[in-house]
């Protein structure tokens, strides 16, 4: 039974799936990384996921083009981040709550405007699988990294574009000083909280290209808290990923592995309760975390509003 | 300090805006002439194609019988997947002096006969079970519960004729749960082709429509070319196959608006007989003690044909067939015992 999951072709189909899963924490998860960078915990990803899931589905819905659904849900996000920034960093109030009451406010709000607008589930036709010329053809690598819809791509190459703008570029070291020592940052010409409102808004609108990606992308269709948490997933990924893009994709990787090997070894009816295969990604998150616990270097500033002394 | 309250506020307020549901502040009691008020509380969404929806479906489809809302008041509390904040609902609507209070989920079973024992007055319902709490005296529950495992064999039977590949992909929540449909499922298709290969894959969630997604990708990978799954999970693996083409056999709501070129066959649940006898029972001054079964039989459970697509005569032949088959007790899908939802 268990020489079926190790057969090329299941193996293909496990990372193909692996890839695809991790595209909505792949999002989400780079977006928090900035505003955790630059000092602040935002934990209303799933609310910003599930507005971004709405409005990237309805104006498709409507007959609009994909890429302006994109757009919209983009928008929507930068609207939640400024939100998020205005009440943390402003009026400088605790950040864990109020990325609760983030949340709640798009998932409520998402579900009123779900339940006015469009009344019962429907769907749509969303991004398209897109296989790239030549590279797809490649025998299996071809299919698990080249044979994916739009979204998916994207996803990816915001890992490099991430890491590019957090290491190599001013804005990058900025929200990395405000990050570890918001006053010296600040002593230094830095304005603190313009930074925060620029990464807020930078993770609001990556948190809703993540919902977006499920509701325009994965699943064309939109359902009342389809994210069910995974935006919570996606702040754990941060500190998993120890603050970096890299790790944040190793991350999103391992668990989305351990998931699509659960889905494949239950389909492939290989005898393992099925208990224990979905608590598998949960396990391994655990161990993980476990493990890497010691070496964490977390922003200095972390979730600690900053108030400009006299 | 001035600025703590600003901010405490501001959060309150937007939890406030988080806070779904609808209600119904109607103060009327149940006076002559007044409407009959029934409140639900239900797991996941009215709008979820599947468990709660069905529920809710049927009880406007009785409200529009009984003569709109001045007949029949409904109040819901939907997306109660804590049993807490569920078992707060079900007292505030037992206080507020409902005629009949629905606890629309397994999940409920302790909260209801709490909640029933200090509101002797007032009538509760829940399910899926057939417990009405009779035998430690308490005389105001109905339960209520769907043979769902005919509808399985029916939807079983048309995948084995519909499948080119032999080999079927199920999609279930829980494992446990949904036992019936997927058990019903199995042996309807081993029934027509004892050689077809079903896989049964479970996501561990109701609601985790990405994994669900992922699921059919895989049962179609693994070679499946029909599917079929429960609870609301399911719209994202119908998208997944609507995109690749692959019928889908719903089952609980109406699913045919999510894929209206995939969709073939939805086990619909008809609570509305249900609901009815229980307003009916309760008028005549019986506020509980009958446990309820939708069948196809009693009309509870009804199979429906996406008239939208063309579907083989020998396809709906066999379903009618079978269907007849197990009104009649020729084939008998029950298995095991009830553990649906």
């Amino acid at each position: 039974m268990f020489d079926e999951l190790f057969t090329i072709s299941t193996l293909v189909g496990i990372l193909h799936s692996c890839v695809r899963l991790a595209t909505p924490y792949l999002f989400a998860s780079l977006g928090e990384t900035f505003g955790q960078r630059s000092g602040v915990l935002n934990l209303g990803v799933d609310g910003i996921m599930l507005m971004g899931a709405f409005f990237a589905f309805y104006v498709v819905f409507e007959g609009h083009n994909l890429w302006v659904g994109l757009l919209a849900a983009i928008a929507v996000g930068i609207l939640m981040g400024l939100l998020k920034a205005f009440v943390s960093v402003t009026m400088q109030s605790l950040q864990g709550i109020s990325g609760i009451g983030l949340y709640l406010f798009g998932l409520g709000l998402s579900s009123l405007l779900f339940k006015t607008l469009i009344g019962s589930v429907e769907g749509v036709s969303g991004f398209r699988q897109l296989a790239i010329p030549f590279l797809s053809d490649i025998p299996g690598i071809g299919h698990i990294l080249f044979n994916h819809n739009a979204l998916v791509y994207l996803a990816y190459l915001m890992v490099p574009v991430s890491w590019f703008v957090i290491n190599r570029t001013t804005l990058g070291l900025k929200i990395r000083a405000v990050g570890h020592n918001p006053e010296a940052a600040d002593t230094l010409g830095v304005s603190v909280n313009g930074v925060r409102y620029t990464t807020m808004m930078i993770g609001g609108a990556l948190a809703a290209v993540a919902g977006a990606s499920l509701s325009i992308g994965l699943q064309n269709v939109f359902q009342e808290n389809m994210t069910n948490g995974l935006g919570f997933i996606a702040v754990a990924l941060v500190y998993f990923g120890s603050w970096r893009t890299i790790g944040v994709l190793g991350g999103s990787l391992l668990f989305s592995l351990v998931n699509a090997s659960q889905l494949w070894v239950q389909a492939l009816a290989i005898p393992v309760p099925s208990e224990i295969a979905v608590m598998m990604p949960y396990i391994m998150t655990i161990v993980v975390l476990a493990f890497t616990a010691r070496q964490i270097q977390k922003p200095a500033a972390l979730a600690r509003s900053y108030e400009r002394g006299e | 300090m001035l600025r703590q309250i600003r901010i405490s506020m501001l959060i309150f307020a937007l939890l406030l805006a988080g806070c779904g549901g609808s209600d119904d502040d109607d103060e009327a009691a149940n006076a002559e002439g007044a409407p009959f008020r029934v409140a639900i509380v239900m797991p996941s969404s009215t709008t979820d194609i599947a468990w709660s929806q069905s529920m809710y479906d049927s009880l406007t489809a009785v409200q529009s019988d009984m003569g709109g809302e001045d007949a029949l008041k409904i109040a819901y509390s939907e997306g109660m997947f804590r049993v807490t904040d569920a078992s707060a609902a079900i007292r505030d609507y037992a206080a507020e002096g409902y005629d009949l209070v629905i606890a629309h989920g397994a999940q409920y079973g302790n909260s209801v006969f709490e909640v029933a024992s200090d509101f002797t007055e007032t009538s509760f319902a829940w399910g899926t079970s057939s417990d009405t709490g009779a035998e430690r005296g308490i005389e105001n529950v109905f339960a209520y519960g769907a043979v769902a495992n005919e509808g399985g064999y029916v939807n079983g039977v048309v995948a084995a004729m519909l499948s080119t590949n032999d080999v079927i992909g199920v999609i279930g929540p829980v494992a446990g749960d949904a036992k019936l449909y997927i058990d019903g499922f199995v042996r309807g298709v081993t029934d027509v082709k004892p050689d077809a290969q079903v896989n049964v894959s479970y996501t561990g969630s109701f609601s985790d429509t990405t994994l669900a997604a992922e699921a059919a990708h895989v049962h179609i990978q693994a070679g499946a070319d029909v599917l079929t799954g429960s609870a609301q999970q399911v719209v994202g693996a119908i998208g997944v196959a609507n995109e690749n083409g692959v019928a889908w056999l719903g089952t609980q709501s109406d699913q045919i608006s999510l894929g209206p070129d995939v969709v073939v066959t939805n086990q619909i649940y008809n609570w509305a007989n249900v609901i009815s006898d229980m307003i009916a029972k309760i008028e005549a001054g019986e506020l509980g003690g009958t446990a309820y079964k939708l069948t196809f039989e009693n009309d509870g459970l009804r199979l429906e044909f996406n008239e939208n697509i063309e579907i083989a005569d020998d396809v709906k032949e066999a379903a009618r067939a079978a269907i007849e088959d197990i009104k009649s007790g020729v084939v008998d899908p029950v298995l095991l015992e009830d553990d649906d939802e």
